[in-house]
This record gives structure tokens, sequence and C-alpha cells, in this order.
């Protein structure tokens, strides 16, 4: 019986959550939010659209940093990492996911910022691309094992070599599920705000150029939520509710998709 | 008309060209060789990451690190317009936060994982598991606004008067009643750790064998027995390794902290006085820090915290592989 | 006539497991040679390592000598995939690709090693393969279906028609009946009697029967060693080992 109150105190957050984030936020959701640049501080009215648009951005250049890479060593350790390698490289994927991201923001700063002396998307999309590795890593090994190894044996008994087997046949069926990772990778960086705060920075305009700073949709829920204008805080709760909505929508997806595929709940 | 169909795939046979696989005695397959080098490059890329980023803050709090030397980690006064440096009252509030969110935490999680391991009906564990895992996706920021609004004022009108008129004898629960400080952001954070803790000790209760379990029952033990008995004892280790998980992760938690939690770097009794966590004040300090020794001793901080977070985190890993195999967990914890 | 494989000698593990012990026979070019034995005797074992699949296996290695028309293929130096090319196999549990269609599957083996060849050809190479796994008249309709899609007979057909599109000399059939009802088993043992001839093949089964309408040559096998081999008729009727009588009158299986 406490177990059951347990749970049931456990779920009561997500609800609370969300539900102020309805109430809150949902009566700011109009078109300019959408379209709109913040106004002046002080100024009623505006919107995030260069936030979402900033976010967007972060998050296809973070992809571009953090895929190939996860992809290939997700690969890697699927077919190849049985030894010692392959499990320190396993071991440091799953101590990178611990890392708290405020760190990665520090370590984005020292790599991208101080370089170019300026905060830059370059310098957030470092950030963001170093979380997504080991998700995507772990993610792709998962679902490239679970493809049946009769499939493999049927393409080399054809006289295929091996890597062309890995990438027709094996990562070819395995598409789906590493698809589901990388949704479930950008999710979670699409949230994060910690690593952004002094690399992306932030900016009330449209950004310039990848090499200035640039606003996203997290730190501008920050910044607005920290004010003290309460037509800020409006807007971040409105803010919050679209950004919470998406990586809502994201996670049942993934879930729906992978169905079945595996047994714990993770 | 046999013959007429062996006559037709005869002629088939001649006018395709044939199969073109070529049929020499060749060398070992080069691409084989090239594309597993190929992936073992980008394996090694994730290992070098890692090694990387401890380099880098090593190298960027260097000087922090020699100004200061070891008394960084116990001077108790963190003033930068005096430019003296103690990170003691960070590792206290972060110590502090973080194991009053544990305590609050885990006894929840534990609870819930077990009702989803044994009592729940099959039907709904899916949907429940799948409910604890949205709230691990609730980016950090939104708790934090949904702190600063909802969280702080509840704290301040009902929780924390309630706290001072009955305990407020300890000097844990006395001083002015803010509503942002320690016990706020230990509760922020205890929500925020129960998803993680809850689903890595699901994991650890699933890998325990049923053979287990049946032999509990077989000696007439009930329900709750038997998970004494049986179910708890096996997942011990395992356990340990998902509060340790949890415990890696309230550490590392850094906006919905820094925007509960007050940001004064002191000491303080009371658990409704305003502090600051080692994440919290990178996160406030660090694009305000104007001068070369602040960022160092910001980043000497990152260390720290990184230092710490790893290993709670390997050894972790370590404890929850034990009991539940090599790929639990994987999918984000 | 000819030998179209010699194996001298064989010996494969794995790990510490002696699964294979000193084998040699030979395999006459043409003909259809059957591997019977008890379970864990080592049949699919000696299969898989005339394509060298058997290495695949983490842990396995195999030592001796197998000649593919007089050259041996475990020769250091010699591309296993070359190997395979030429000595195609059919498992056990059908296969085809699942993200293919049926047409795809057909010219996997062509496709997946980047041979480039024009649409035209590749449909003539299709349909070739197709009417010779006897599967052409019930699928030529439904091409661009999914692999899958098919009943277990017709997917194992398939994946004949997928190894018989590579051109290989020999086909190696592991078992290739034993998740097929009846009616497609028949269909496959009559395929089996058309492809001989063009074709080199050697079916390990379980089924004493079949192997007995299908086969000209059988071996029989125990506990990885080679017992017996010879004319299937003489092994059936007048075998000259003791296990072999026994095995073929039911004492054992």
């Amino acid at each position: 019986m406490t177990a059951v109150v347990c749970t049931l105190a456990v779920l009561t957050p997500l609800f609370l959550i969300f539900g102020y984030l309805l109430l809150e936020g949902f009566s700011s959701l109009n078109v300019s939010f959408f379209t709109q640049l913040p106004k002046p501080v002080g100024e009623v009215g505006g919107g995030m659209a260069n936030a979402i648009a900033g976010s967007l951005t972060l998050i296809g250049m973070a992809c571009l940093l953090g895929l190939p890479i996860g992809v290939l060593a997700g690969l890697y350790l699927a077919e190849y990492g049985h030894g010692s390698f392959g499990w320190a490289v396993r071991f440091c994927a799953d101590v990178l996911n611990g890392v708290p991201s405020i760190v990665i923001g520090i370590y984005a700063y020292t790599l991208v910022v101080l370089p170019m002396k300026s905060f830059s998307a370059y310098a957030g999309a470092c950030a963001l691309g170093v979380i997504m590795l080991p998700i995507v890593a772990r993610t792709t090994e998962e679902m490239v094992k679970l493809v049946p190894n009769s499939l493999r044996e049927a393409a080399l008994g054809l006289g295929v070599p091996t890597w062309r087997t890995t990438i027709w046949v094996v990562l070819r069926t395995a598409r789906g599920g590493i698809i589901t990772g990388i949704m479930l990778a950008v999710a979670r960086i699409a949230g994060e705000t910690a690593p952004l705060l002094f690399t992306a920075f932030g900016n009330q305009f449209w950004q310039r150029g990848l090499g200035g700073p640039i606003s996203s949709l997290p730190v501008q829920i920050y910044t607005y939520a920290i004010s003290p204008f309460d037509d800020w805080h409006r807007q971040a709760w409105a803010g919050a509710l679209v950004l919470l909505t998406l990586i809502f929508l994201t996670s049942l997806s993934v879930r729906l998709l992978t169905r079945g595929q595996f047994r714990a709940p993770r | 008309m046999a013959n007429q169909l062996e006559q037709q795939s005869v002629d088939l046979r001649w006018s395709v060209p044939s199969t073109m696989l070529p049929r020499v005695w060749g060398p070992l397959n080069l691409g084989d060789r090239l594309f597993r080098t190929l992936t073992a490059v980008f394996a090694l890329l994730l290992l070098a990451v890692l090694a990387s980023i401890l380099a880098v803050l090593i190298y960027e709090s260097s000087s922090s690190m020699s100004a200061f030397g070891w008394r960084f980690l116990i001077d108790s006064t963190w003033d930068p317009v005096s430019k003296e440096f103690g990170a003691l009252p960070l590792i206290y509030g972060t110590v502090v936060s973080s194991a009053l969110a544990l305590l609050q935490a885990v006894p929840l999680s534990i609870g819930t994982a077990l009702f989803l391991s044994e009592m729940a009906p099959g039907w709904v564990r899916a949907p429940v598991s799948f409910l604890v895992e949205l709230l691990a996706t609730i980016p950090s920021v939104i708790y934090g606004l949904w702190g600063i609004f909802v969280l702080i004022p509840c704290m301040r009108n009902y929780v924390e008067p309630i706290l001072s008129s009955t305990l407020g004898f300890l000097p844990l629960f006395q001083g002015p009643k803010y509503g942002v400080g320690m016990l706020t952001a230990a509760v922020i954070l205890a929500i925020m750790v129960v998803p993680y803790v809850t689903s890595v000790s699901y994991e650890v209760f699933q890998a325990v064998p049923n053979a287990q379990r049946e032999a509990a029952l077989a000696l007439g033990a009930t329900k709750w027995e038997m998970v004494r008995m049986a179910v708890l004892p096996y997942g011990r280790t395992g356990l340990v390794g998902a509060v340790m998980l949890g415990l890696g992760r309230a550490i590392g938690e850094t906006m919905a902290v820094t925007m509960v939690i007050g940001n004064r770097s002191e000491i303080s009794l009371s658990l409704f006085a305003p502090g600051n966590t080692m994440a919290s004040v990178i996160a406030n300090e660090f694009s305000e820090a104007t001068y070369d020794l602040y960022v160092q001793a910001l980043v000497e901080v990152g260390l720290v915290l990184l230092l710490v977070t790893v290993v709670i985190n390997a050894l972790a890993r370590l404890l929850v592989w034990s009991v539940a195999g090599p790929s639990a967990g994987a999918r984000g914890v | 006539m000819p030998n179209k494989l010699e194996v001298h000698h064989l010996n494969a593990w794995f790990g510490a497991v002696h699964a294979l012990r000193d084998i040699s026979l030979v395999v006459p070019d043409g003909a259809v040679t059957a591997m019977i034995g008890p379970s864990g005797c080592g049949k699919s074992t000696l299969i898989r390592c005339l394509n060298r699949m058997h290495e695949v296996v983490p842990g396995a290695r195999a030592e001796g000598q197998v000649l593919l028309d007089g050259h041996n293929i475990y020769e250091p130096g010699v591309d296993a995939v070359q190997v395979r090319a030429r000595v195609g196999m059919v498992f056990q549990k059908p296969n085809p690709f699942p993200t293919m269609s049926i047409f795809d599957n057909v010219v996997a083996g062509l496709r997946l090693n980047g041979v480039r060849r024009s649409r035209r050809e590749l449909a003539a190479l299709a349909e070739r393969s197709l009417r010779q796994a006897a599967l052409w008249d019930e699928v030529k309709d439904q091409l661009t279906a999914s692999g899958v899609s098919l009943s277990g007979g017709q997917q194992q057909r398939l994946c004949i028609a997928r190894t018989l599109a590579v051109e290989p000399e020999v086909i190696l059939m592991d078992e290739p009946c034993s998740a097929l009802d009846p009616i497609a088993t028949t269909k496959i043992e009559e395929l089996i009697h058309e492809l001989k001839g063009a074709y080199t093949i050697l079916i390990v089964t379980h089924n004493m029967q079949q192997a007995a309408r299908v086969s000209d040559y059988t071996a029989f096998m125990y506990l990885g060693k080679l017992v017996e081999f010879g004319p299937t008729e003489k092994i059936f009727t007048t075998p000259e080992q003791k296990e072999t009588e026994d095995y073929i009158t039911g004492r054992f299986g």
C-alpha cells in the first residue's frame, strides 16, 4: 500500500508542473509569440521567435558534431567492441553522460569562446554536441545489437564482405531504432540551459551569422523567469509550455516507435 | 512444355552476363580493415573527449590552483571583491542540498520501483513507467521556473512556517523565511532525482531472478516478506548504485537549483537560509567574472564538480552493472 | 566425375571444444551429397567450414585443407569473402532481408557488393534466379512486396534464388526444410533435383528419408568424426560400419 502512495507522490509533480505550464502559459500563446522578437525592457508584448530559431540552429549544428561520432562509435561498440578497448569506451560514454552540463559548458567556453574571443553558436553547438555524444553512441550500440545474427550470416553467405554487410544490411535494419535514439538525444539537448549561458550566451535580436551570441529557448526562459517584469514572466511560462510540449511529444513518439523492443522502461 | 521452359531458362542463362564477382584468389579484404579502423577511431574520439574535458579544466584552473592550493577546498570565504576564493560554502551547499534531496527521494523512488516491479498489474506498468520517464525529460530550467513561481511561495507561506513552529528549536529551522534557500533547493532536487533512482531501481529489481522470489513464496512468505527476503537483499548492491547515480545527478544539477537557492555563498546552519552550490555559483557568476583569477577559480570549482561526479558515477555504474548487466541504464540515465 | 570439393584432415574448434575430428572426404561435382547424423555430431560445423563461415563465430577456428577445384581455401592469403561467392549457403531458418523487397532480396548479392548493372540486366537476373528456384510464377506480380511478406516455404525459396543469383558453383544447405511444412519441403526437394548437375549440392538433414530421397551420396557423421561416406543407396541398404547401421535403423538418434 505504501508503494502505491509512493508512486502517486512521485507522479504528482509531473501533473502539477505541466498543469501550471498550461494554466499560466497557454493564454500567452499567440501568433506573435512565435513570430516576433522580444520587445525592449519594460515594454509589453513581443515574442520569442529568435529564441526558437536559435534553438533550432543550435540543435542542427550540434547534430553535425554529435551524430557522426556517436553513430560510428556506437557501431564500433556493437560490432567490434567485445574486448577491453570496447569496455573502456563504453565506460567513458556512460561517465560522459553523467558529467554536469555546466562543466561541459566550461569546456566549450575554453575550447571555442576563448580563441574566438566571442560567444557564438559554434560554442553552444560544441557543448550540445558533446552532451549528445554518449546518448547517441549507446542507443546506436543497443539498436545494432538487436539486429539478428541470421541477417549478417545471410549477407556473408552471399559473399558480401563484413564491412558492406554492416553498412547495407545491419545499419539499414537498425535504422529506425537509431533514429529514435537521435530523437531522444535531441529532446535532451533542446532543454539544456546551463552550458549555453556562457557559450551561446543570448541575444535579444536575430543573430547575424554563427560567430556571434545567439539566443535559445531555454536561456530565454531563464532570463525572463529571473527578471522582475510580469510580462516577461508570462512569456517565460509560454516558452516553457512550448518547449515541454515538444519534448513530451518526442518522448511519446519514441515510446510508441520502440514498443516491444525493450523489456526495461528505459 | 517443360522442354520449352527449360530452353527458356537456358537461354536466359546465357544472355545474362555472368555475375561479375571476381573469381580470383585475392588478398584479405582491405575494406574490412579500413572500416574497422574508421569506427575504432571514432570510438577513440569518445574517450578523447572525456580525457580532454579533464585536461582542459585542469589547464584553465592552473593559476587558481597554484594561488590557493589545497586551502581552496576548506576556506569558507568566497569573495570576488576581495579576491578571496574558498570553495567550502559551495561544497557545503552541494553536499547539504544533495543529501537532503536524496533523503526525500530515495524512499519514494524505491517504493515506486517496488510497486512497478512487484505489485503493479501488467497494464499499469507501461504507462506508469512512461510517466516516470517523462519526469526525467523535463528540462531543469522548467523545474526552476515552476520552482520560482509555485514552490517558493508554497514554501514561504506554508511549509517553512509549519516547520519553524514545530521544529523551530533546531538551528536547522530557524531564521527568516524567504522561501528561497537550501530547503527549497533540496525539495526541487528531490523531485528531479526521483525518476532516475526509480528507473534504475526498477531495472535492478527486474534483474532479480524469479527463482529467488519463488523460493521465498514457497516458504510461506507474504508478498511484503518476499520482497524483504528475496528482492531487496539480492538487489542491494544495485540499489546502492542507483542511489549513487541519483546523487551524481543531484550534485551536477544546475538551473533549477540556481533559480531557487538564493545565490549567497555563505555557510549557514539554517535550511531556510539562501546558499549556493558548486554548479549554481558557476551558472550565476561565470559570465560576470571580470578578471582572470575569478574565472580560474570558477573553473577550479567546475573541476572539483567534475571529479566528484565522475567518481560517483563510475562507482555507481559498476555497482549497477554487477547486478543488472552492462546495458542497464543505457538509454539516457 | 571429377571432385568439386576435397576435404583433407579437417579439424575445427569452438574455443576449446573440438567439434570436428580429422575429417577427410570428397564431394563429386554436380552431385547431391547428404550429411546425416545425430544432433551435435558436427554436420553443420562441417559445411560451415566449406565456405569459411565457421570462423565468423568468435573463438572458432579450423585447420586442415579444403580444396575447391584443387585450390585450398584455407591457404593463408585467401579471402574468405571470395570463397563465399563461389560456395553459397542456404540456412535453416529462412532469412530474407526484412528491409528489402523480393526483387531487391534476389539481387542483393550483387547490389551489396557494389556491382553495377542496368535495370534490365538485374530484372533478367532476378527472373532467371526466381525461375530456377521455382518461385517466379508465384511472385512475378509482387516483386516489390517486402521479402518477409511471403510464407515460410516461399521465403526459403527466395533465399535459394538469392543464393543462385550470385552464381555459386557449390550450394550448401543447412537443414533447409526443418522450419517448413511438408508441402513446402516437397517443393524444395524437387528444386534440389532440378538444380543438381548444374550445381554441386551438399545438404545437411536430420531427416533420413529426405537424405534417401534427394541425395546421390551420403556422409554419416557421429561425435565430430566422419564414420562412413558412400553412394546413398549403399549407405542405406548395406552400410559398412556398425554405427551407421545402428543410426539408419533407428537404434539411436
